[in-house]
C-alpha cells in the first residue's frame, strides 16, 4: 500500500507545459529520499484545468498544485510528502485567494463529470485501475443479465443524443441497425476524428480513459448484433493512438474483447484505423468510405449507414463522448441519466473552453447550464477586464451566441433556435477586440481548405463566399455584395451534399444575424470597429504621449516612422504595412489604431 | 503520375522493400487495408515514392491511379520527400515588402527546385510560410526551426553553404 499518490496530469496541455519531465524529476527525487515504496506517481489523463498546467494533485487531501516546475520538486518531496506540510505558493488559488479542496473550487464545483469521470483520476495505461472504478461491469451486466433489445430500450429511455454534432438520439440509431441480428455482418464504429478548431474533448477521453470507449463499443455491438468494431482516430493524436492500442491489447488479454466474452457466447473485437488529415472524414459516410481505403468523400443518404454503411453492411457510428456515457447509463439506469439536463437534452456535455477566457480547459456541465455560468463562474471570466462579445459554438458548422443570449440554457434545441449548434463542444469566447467578419472569414478559410471537392455548391460556393468576405475585410465591398452573399449562403445550405457543406455558411449567417452593423461598418464607413482588419486600420502616434525614444522607428521593418530623438514621431501612412511592431515596442502607449 | 516537379531519385534499399512486402503480407487480407499499408509504407520510406506505390498496386491488384487518388486526398501523405534541411521562407506582409520574395526566388535558383520540392540529393526542401511573428527581423527564413533574419539576397548562398 502506498501512503500517498501523486497524480500528474499527462493531458496535451500539461504535456506541452512540461509534465513529462516533471514526472521524471519527481520519480528521481522520490527515490533519492527513499520514498519509493510509500509514494506512487501516476500519470493521468487531462484534469481539465489546462490553463494552469502542469497540474499536480496529491492524495490524501486532493491538494492541487498548479504550474509546477521541476525546480519545485525537491520542496514538494521534502516538505509535503515527507512532513505533510502544504506548500502554499504552489497551490491553485482562485480570485478570492482562499485555499480550497479541488472539488470546492469554482472551476470544479459547478461541473458534473460523467463522460470525464475517470479523466485525471486513473492511470489510463492500466486496465486494473479502470476495472477498479467499475470498469467493464456494465459490459458484464449487459452480457449476462440483459437481452439486446433491453439494452437498446435503456439507451432510448435515457434520452442520450449524439455528442458529435447533430444530436441524433443514440437509442434510435441503434434500433434502426438492430434488425436481423446474427444473420448479417454488422459493424460498430467510433468517430474519433475530432477536427473542429478549438475542440479537444474527445482527445481527452481517449487519452485519459481509453477503456470506456472499448467497453461502450462492445455494449453497442451486443445491442445491434455486430462482432467487429472500428475506431477511426486522427493520426494527429499520437498519444491517443498509443493508449488505444495498449487498451485494446489489455482488453484482449483479459478476455474482455475477443471470443466468447464473459462466457456469454458473444464475440467482439476492435481495430484501429488512422485518419490521414482530412476534416471531411468526420462526416459519417466519408468516415466509412475512408475506412474502406478510399478517398474520404461523403455519399448521399439514404441509404443510411444503419441500412448500408461500412462495407455495404448495417453500421452504427457514434462519437467518443457519446460512448463515454454508455457504461454509466447501464450501471445507474436510464432514469438517473434522464434526471440531468433539460426536457429534450439529457445528461451532461463536455465543452472545450478557449479563446478570451481565464480558465482555458475542459468543463463538463449538465445540459441547460447557462453560458453565463460557464464563462463567468467556471471559466473565471474574460482576461484584462474586457467585455464579453460573443461565444462561438459548433466550430466551422456552428454560429455565435451574442451577449444578449448569455442567459439562455444551453441545449441542442436552444442553440439551433438562436442560429448556432452544439457541434462537438468547442466553445470559443470572444471579447470586444474580436472582429466578427474576420471570425467568419477564418472559419470559411478552413472550410474552403477542407472541402473535399465532390459537390459543386461546397467546392465553388464556399470559395466565392470566402472571396466576398475577403472583399469586405478589405473595404472593397458594396451593400449589394452583402445581399448576394446572404443569398449564396442559403443556396449552399440547400444544395450541398453533406453536413460539412450544408453547415459551412453558418458562421456567416450567424454573424450577419447578430452583428450586421459590423459588416455595414466595414462596407460603408470603411472601418473595422474591433481594429482587426488590417486594410481598414491605420496606426497613429499621439504626439502628446510620444517621448521621442525612437523605439518604434527602430522596430519598423519598413522605415515608415520618422522623427528626431526626444521629439514626437509620425507614421508615414503610405509606407506603413500595419504589422503592429511599433505598437508592441512603445512603452508609453502613444501608438493607437484608428 | 505526370508531374512538372523535379523527381528525386529513388533511394530505396532492399531491406526497406523486404519490410514493405512483409507489411503487405500481414495486412492484405484485412478489409480496407490500402490506407494502413500506405501509412506503414510512409513510415518505412519517409514519403510515398512512385516506385513504392507501384509495388503496392501490383501486390494488391489495385490500380495505381486509385492509390494516387488516395495519396493526394489526405494531407498526411507525401509524394515528395522532405529534405534533411527544411527551408521555409516567410512571405508574410512585413517580410514580403522587405524583399523575402527575392530571397525565395534566389533559393529556388541556387537549389534548382520549386516550392514544395526537394533537391535530388535529399538535402534541402523548400516551402513558403505565413508570418512567423518575427516582423522586426524581416525578411526572415527558417532552416529546421533556426531563424535567420534581416536577410539580403547576397546572404543566402553563404547560409546554404553552412549546411553543405
Amino acid at each position: 500500500m502506498y501512503q500517498s499518490h501523486v497524480l500528474v496530469c499527462g493531458g496535451d496541455g500539461c504535456t506541452k507545459a512540461g509534465s513529462d519531465r516533471l514526472i521524471c524529476v519527481l520519480k528521481e527525487e522520490i527515490e533519492k529520499n527513499g520514498l519509493k515504496d510509500d509514494v506512487a506517481v501516476v500519470q493521468t489523463g487531462c484534469q481539465g484545468l489546462c490553463e494552469q498546467g502542469p497540474i499536480v494533485v496529491i492524495y490524501p487531501g486532493a491538494v492541487c498544485y498548479s504550474m509546477v516546475k521541476p525546480e519545485d520538486v525537491p520542496e514538494i518531496v521534502s516538505e509535503h510528502l515527507k512532513k505533510g506540510h502544504i506548500i502554499k505558493r504552489l497551490l491553485y488559488l482562485e480570485n478570492d485567494g482562499k485555499v480550497k479542496a479541488l472539488k470546492d473550487t469554482d472551476f470544479y464545483r459547478l461541473q458534473h463529470r460523467v463522460a470525464l469521470r475517470n479523466c485525471g483520476v486513473i492511470n489510463p495505461e492500466s486496465i486494473d485501475e479502470y476495472i477498479g472504478r467499475d470498469g467493464y461491469e456494465a459490459l458484464g451486466r449487459v452480457l449476462t443479465q440483459m437481452t439486446p433489445d433491453e439494452v437498446i430500450d435503456v439507451i432510448l429511455e435515457s434520452g442520450l443524443r449524439g455528442r458529435g454534432g447533430a444530436g441524433f438520439p443514440t437509442g434510435r440509431k441503434w434500433k434502426f441497425a438492430s434488425g436481423n441480428r446474427g444473420n448479417v455482418q454488422k459493424y460498430v464504429c467510433c468517430n474519433a476524428d475530432e477536427g473542429d478548431p478549438g475542440a479537444f474533448m474527445d482527445r481527452s477521453v481517449l487519452e485519459g480513459d481509453p477503456h470506456v470507449v472499448l467497453e461502450a463499443m462492445a455494449i453497442a455491438g451486443y445491442a445491434i448484433g455486430a462482432s467487429q468494431g472500428y475506431i477511426y482516430v486522427r493520426a494527429e493524436y499520437p498519444i491517443a493512438v498509443e493508449r488505444l492500442k495498449l487498451a485494446i491489447s489489455q482488453a484482449r488479454e483479459y478476455g474482455l474483447l475477443g471470443k466468447n466474452i464473459f462466457d456469454s457466447g458473444f464475440d467482439f473485437d476492435i481495430d484501429l484505423r488512422l485518419g490521414a488529415g482530412a476534416f471531411v472524414c468526420g462526416e459519417e459516410t466519408a468516415l466509412m468510405t475512408s475506412i474502406e481505403g478510399n478517398r474520404g468523400e461523403p455519399r448521399p443518404r439514404p441509404p443510411f449507414p444503419a441500412v448500408k454503411g461500412l462495407f455495404e453492411s448495417p453500421t452504427i457510428l457514434n462519437n467518443v463522448e457519446t460512448y463515454a456515457n454508455i457504461p454509466q447509463i447501464i450501471l445507474n439506469g436510464a432514469e438517473w441519466f434522464a434526471s440531468m439536463g433539460t426536457e429534450k437534452s439529457k445528461g451532461t456535455k463536455v465543452f472545450a473552453l478557449n479563446g478570451k477566457i481565464n480558465n482555458t480547459g475542459l468543463v463538463e456541465v449538465p445540459m441547460g447550464t447557462t453560458l453565463r455560468t460557464i464563462i463567468e463562474d467556471i471559466g473565471g471570466g474574460i482576461p484584462n477586464g474586457k467585455k464579453f462579445k460573443a461565444a462561438q459554438t459548433g466550430g466551422p458548422s456552428g454560429g455565435c451566441i451574442p451577449a444578449e443570449h448569455i442567459d439562455i440554457p444551453i441545449d441542442y434545441d436552444n442553440l439551433i433556435s438562436i442560429g448556432s449548434m452544439m457541434g462537438s463542444g468547442g466553445l470559443i469566447v470572444m471579447d470586444e477586440d474580436t472582429c466578427m467578419v474576420d471570425i467568419a472569414k477564418f472559419f470559411l478559410e478552413f472550410t474552403v481548405d477542407e472541402s473535399c471537392g465532390k459537390c459543386t455548391p461546397c467546392r465553388i460556393g464556399t470559395k466565392r463566399l470566402y472571396e466576398m468576405l475577403d472583399k469586405i475585410t478589405k473595404g472593397e465591398a458594396t451593400l449589394e455584395d452583402l445581399d448576394k452573399m446572404e443569398e449564396l449562403c442559403y443556396y449552399i445550405k440547400d444544395n450541398a451534399l453533406c453536413g460539412l457543406g450544408q453547415t459551412a455558411p453558418n458562421p456567416v449567417l450567424s454573424t450577419l444575424r447578430y452583428f450586421r452593423d459590423e459588416y455595414v461598418a466595414h462596407i460603408v464607413d470603411k472601418k473595422c470597429p474591433a481594429g482587426v482588419c488590417k486594410a481598414l486600420v491605420s496606426y497613429k502616434i499621439d504626439p502628446d504621449k510620444c517621448k521621442g525614444c525612437t523605439a518604434c522607428a527602430k522596430a519598423c521593418p519598413n522605415g515608415a516612422i520618422t522623427g528626431k530623438l526626444k521629439e514626437a514621431h509620425a507614421i508615414n501612412r503610405d509606407k506603413c504595412i500595419k504589422c503592429g511592431s511599433c505598437m508592441e515596442k512603445c512603452r508609453f502607449g502613444a501608438i493607437y489604431k484608428d | 503520375m505526370a508531374s512538372s516537379q523535379k523527381k528525386v531519385p529513388f533511394y530505396g534499399t532492399p531491406k526497406q522493400e523486404e519490410e514493405l512486402r512483409k507489411v503487405i503480407e500481414e495486412l492484405r487480407d484485412e478489409k480496407g487495408c490500402l490506407m494502413p499499408i500506405m501509412q506503414r509504407a510512409q513510415d518505412i520510406y519517409g514519403y510515398l515514392p512512385q516506385e513504392v506505390l507501384t509495388i503496392i498496386s501490383d501486390e494488391l491488384g489495385v490500380p495505381l491511379e486509385k492509390i494516387y487518388g488516395v495519396a493526394t486526398f489526405y494531407s498526411q501523405f507525401n509524394l515528395n520527400p522532405k529534405g534533411k534541411y527544411q527551408i521555409s521562407v516567410c512571405l508574410g506582409t512585413a517580410c514580403y515588402v522587405k524583399g523575402s520574395g527575392d530571397i525565395y526566388n534566389k533559393i529556388k535558383e541556387i537549389l534548382g527546385i520549386d516550392g514544395g520540392e526537394c533537391t535530388p540529393d535529399g538535402k534541402f526542401s523548400l516551402s513558403a510560410c505565413r508570418c512567423v511573428g518575427a516582423c522586426g527581423l524581416a525578411p526572415v527564413m527558417m532552416i529546421n526551426g533556426e531563424v535567420y533574419g534581416r536577410l539580403t539576397v547576397d546572404d543566402v548562398y553563404g547560409i546554404l553553404q553552412k549546411y553543405n
